[in-house]
């Protein structure tokens, strides 16, 4: 006699969806870059001129991408944290104070490579001290961050003693305007940065569980994650992301300004984020998306620059442009498009 | 550590030089200082050199961090009507807001003196206000940049401040009054660099692209030398040298605009003196000693400084004052 058996195994997984290179093409942040670079190459005719000068490559466009990378790197950490449905609003002081510790250490004669792990270590100790607030004492990330926010810069103000601390290591200058390969440092790093950070969240299951985290927290917490861990390790991240922006600002002007480095980007990594997609309620993320974003951004201030417009009227094309390209995303007008004959779902 | 030693040099430094001349006068007054906050390098340089003044002149100087804030400072100017001092420097955060405190000071016959900042209100509220000319400032860059290009065709680009500040209008309105009239010097670019070394560079690099990779720039100019030290970066970046190929005017004469002119890549900046408190004392002394009431607005000297004035002396002078 032979009990009826039920098959418990699932059916076969869907396959991915097929996502045809056209689709990218159609994406509001696609579109909106695109725009920006063109109406850039419309007020500036040079705009995509690159040349090759003293062993790199040199041009507005290459601009674009270098001045572009610390906020890039700060939002790949941010889409994460933002994924969970917090947000870190101390990753701008976090920065100053990895450049303050970098500069401080190596101009009193600590070897370079020590100074950068030391760096990068203070700021993951803030994104660990963040995920503390956001997990252990349960307080709101936007509060729990803004501790660090505040404090964070007058911390990087004790490292300095007030001073911007200037140096002249050639490992720090190499990391903030070196080049490699013709493409600037910073560039390099975002880049590497963003295609392992993508691998190691699509090509495991921790993409998946920060969004559930994301999506609710609890209910992920009965499904058996271990939410905090999660919140722990994203918030870390995300000051670690912070740590290598702050050492490329630093390297850049060869110091350590801890009353401007990093001020307000944590607001621009966020418009990066949300720009890219990713809701501020959590969930579904992109990583490429909301780099693309911090390209966008820049694409802006590298155009007002360039076009000649006279400094009162920079926040006003930037905030108008990024209405419409939030307009754009916002799901009345995914709606309509889905409506236009021809539209891709 | 550092902060002490240095203070102490700056401070020994300076008692050196003006002991002589100010043996006596103020000696032993007690004089409160309400500072502001220490925000910027010079900011921290006004302190310390205000602390070096009044230990040369032997005053009990009662100093005050409001950390940027009114109340802090309305609180402090109060504590010291409390103490009963001889008179207050305040370095007013804002300019409204002060009637009710000062008039409390004015109650207790304590002169007042507002240094760096000027404040809306009567004038009878303060003895005398110590400030500098940011106009003048300006012209007397623009003035350096007339004499030394003489009749040639120059663009210039501008750095300006952060967009709307007192400084980054006036520097702006005094340069182009000493450029008005000379047809061969155009400002043909100008964009603000929020007094930042970093947005400096940033903004210089977009001229240099959108103006031939900077062949048809002369000139740059900018509100502050931490704009202009990243300007420099920038057109080294570019293959070109500061200096020579672009001309750099700034203003501010902070230590490292000094060792850029020593590494021949800045040209010429103008001074915004730390030293507000002297031309103060000053004033203090000659109201108490013979009574007479100083002018209401003391304007400090907006000295030009180029490589002909010993820059490496100048920057080893300033190092230790806490920029």
């Amino acid at each position: 006699m032979t009990r009826p058996t039920v098959d418990l195994r699932p059916i076969q997984p869907p396959l991915p969806r097929p996502r045809p290179l056209a689709h990218f093409f159609t994406r509001p942040q696609v579109i909106a870059l695109v725009a920006v670079l063109l109406v850039n190459w419309a007020l500036f005719p040079g705009f995509f001129t690159i040349t090759w000068q003293d062993g790199r490559f040199f041009g507005s466009l290459i601009d674009v991408l270098n001045r572009g990378a610390p906020v890039a790197i700060l939002a790949i950490g941010m889409t994460m944290v933002i994924a969970t449905k917090g947000v870190d609003l101390s990753v701008g002081a976090v920065m100053a104070i990895s450049g303050a510790t970098a500069a401080t250490l190596v101009t009193n004669g600590i070897p370079a490579p020590v100074a950068v792990l030391a760096a990068l270590g203070t700021g993951i100790l803030c994104g660990f001290w963040n995920g503390i607030l956001v997990t252990v004492l349960e307080i709101q990330p936007i509060i729990a961050t803004l501790v660090l926010m505040v404090a964070g810069r007058g911390l990087a103000q004790l490292i300095t003693e007030g001073y911007i601390v200037t140096f002249s290591d050639p490992l720090l200058i190499f990391i903030g305007t070196g080049s490699f390969l013709g493409l600037p440092m910073p560039v390099i790093i975002a880049v590497v940065l963003m295609i392992a950070a993508t691998l190691i969240v699509r090509r495991t299951a921790l993409g998946l569980l920060i969004e559930a985290v994301g999506v609710n927290r609890s209910a992920a917490r009965f499904a058996g994650l271990k939410a905090n861990a999660l919140l722990l390790i994203v918030y870390t991240f995300a000051g670690f992301c912070a740590a290598i922006s702050g050492l490329i600002v630093a390297g850049d002007i060869r110091g350590a300004d801890a009353n401007n480095a990093g001020l307000w980007l944590e607001l621009d990594a966020i418009l990066a984020v949300v720009i890219g997609g990713t809701s501020l309620m959590g969930g579904r993320f992109s990583i490429p998306m909301a780099v693309l974003g911090a390209l966008i951004i820049q694409s802006m201030n590298t155009g007002i620059l360039i076009s000649g417009f006279s400094p009162e009227f920079n926040l006003v094309v930037k905030s108008a442009v990024i209405i419409v390209i939030l307009v754009l995303q916002s799901p009345i007008s995914a709606r309509l498009f889905r409506r236009l004959p021809g539209a891709q779902k | 550590m550092n902060v002490i030693k240095t203070l102490a040099l700056g401070a020994g430094l300076a008692s050196l030089l003006l002991s002589a001349a100010y043996a006596e006068g103020l000696q032993g007054k007690v004089i409160g200082f309400s500072q502001i906050g220490s925000e910027s390098g010079w900011r921290a340089a006004e302190t310390s050199v205000t602390k070096a003044e009044a230990e040369a002149r032997g005053i009990d100087l009662k100093f005050a961090d409001a950390q940027q804030k009114q109340e802090n400072q309305i609180k402090a100017i109060r504590g010291f009507i409390a103490q009963g001092v001889d008179a207050i420097l305040v370095a007013p955060v804002v300019a409204t807001g002060w009637e009710e405190v000062l008039t409390e000071a004015k109650e207790a016959d304590i002169p007042v003196v507002l240094l760096d900042r000027g404040i809306e209100g009567p004038e009878d509220l303060y003895l005398t206000s110590v400030a500098s000319d940011q106009v003048k400032e300006g012209r007397v860059a623009g003035e350096w940049l007339v004499a030394n290009v003489g009749d040639k065709q120059c663009n210039v680009v501008e750095l300006q401040g952060t967009v709307g500040s007192s400084p980054a209008i006036n520097r702006k309105q005094g340069f182009e009054e000493a450029l008005a009239g000379k047809a061969n010097l155009t400002i043909t670019r100008s964009q603000t660099g929020d007094f930042t070394r970093s947005k400096g560079k940033e903004v210089m690099e977009g001229f240099i692209k959108a103006e031939d990779g900077g062949k048809n720039i002369c000139a740059v100019y900018a509100h502050n030398d931490d704009m202009a030290v990243g300007a420099i970066q920038a057109i080294k970046d570019a293959g070109l040298k500061p200096g020579s190929d672009i001309l750099v005017v700034s203003i501010d004469a902070v230590p490292d605009i000094f060792a850029a002119m020593v590494a021949g890549e800045a040209n010429a900046t103008v001074e915004l003196t730390p030293n507000m408190a002297g031309p103060a004392f000053d004033a203090l002394q000659a109201y108490w000693d013979a009574g007479t009431a100083p002018e209401k607005f003391i304007i400090t000297e907006s000295k030009l400084y180029t490589p002909a004035d010993d820059p490496q002396g100048e920057y080893d002078r300033r190092k230790g004052l806490g920029y």
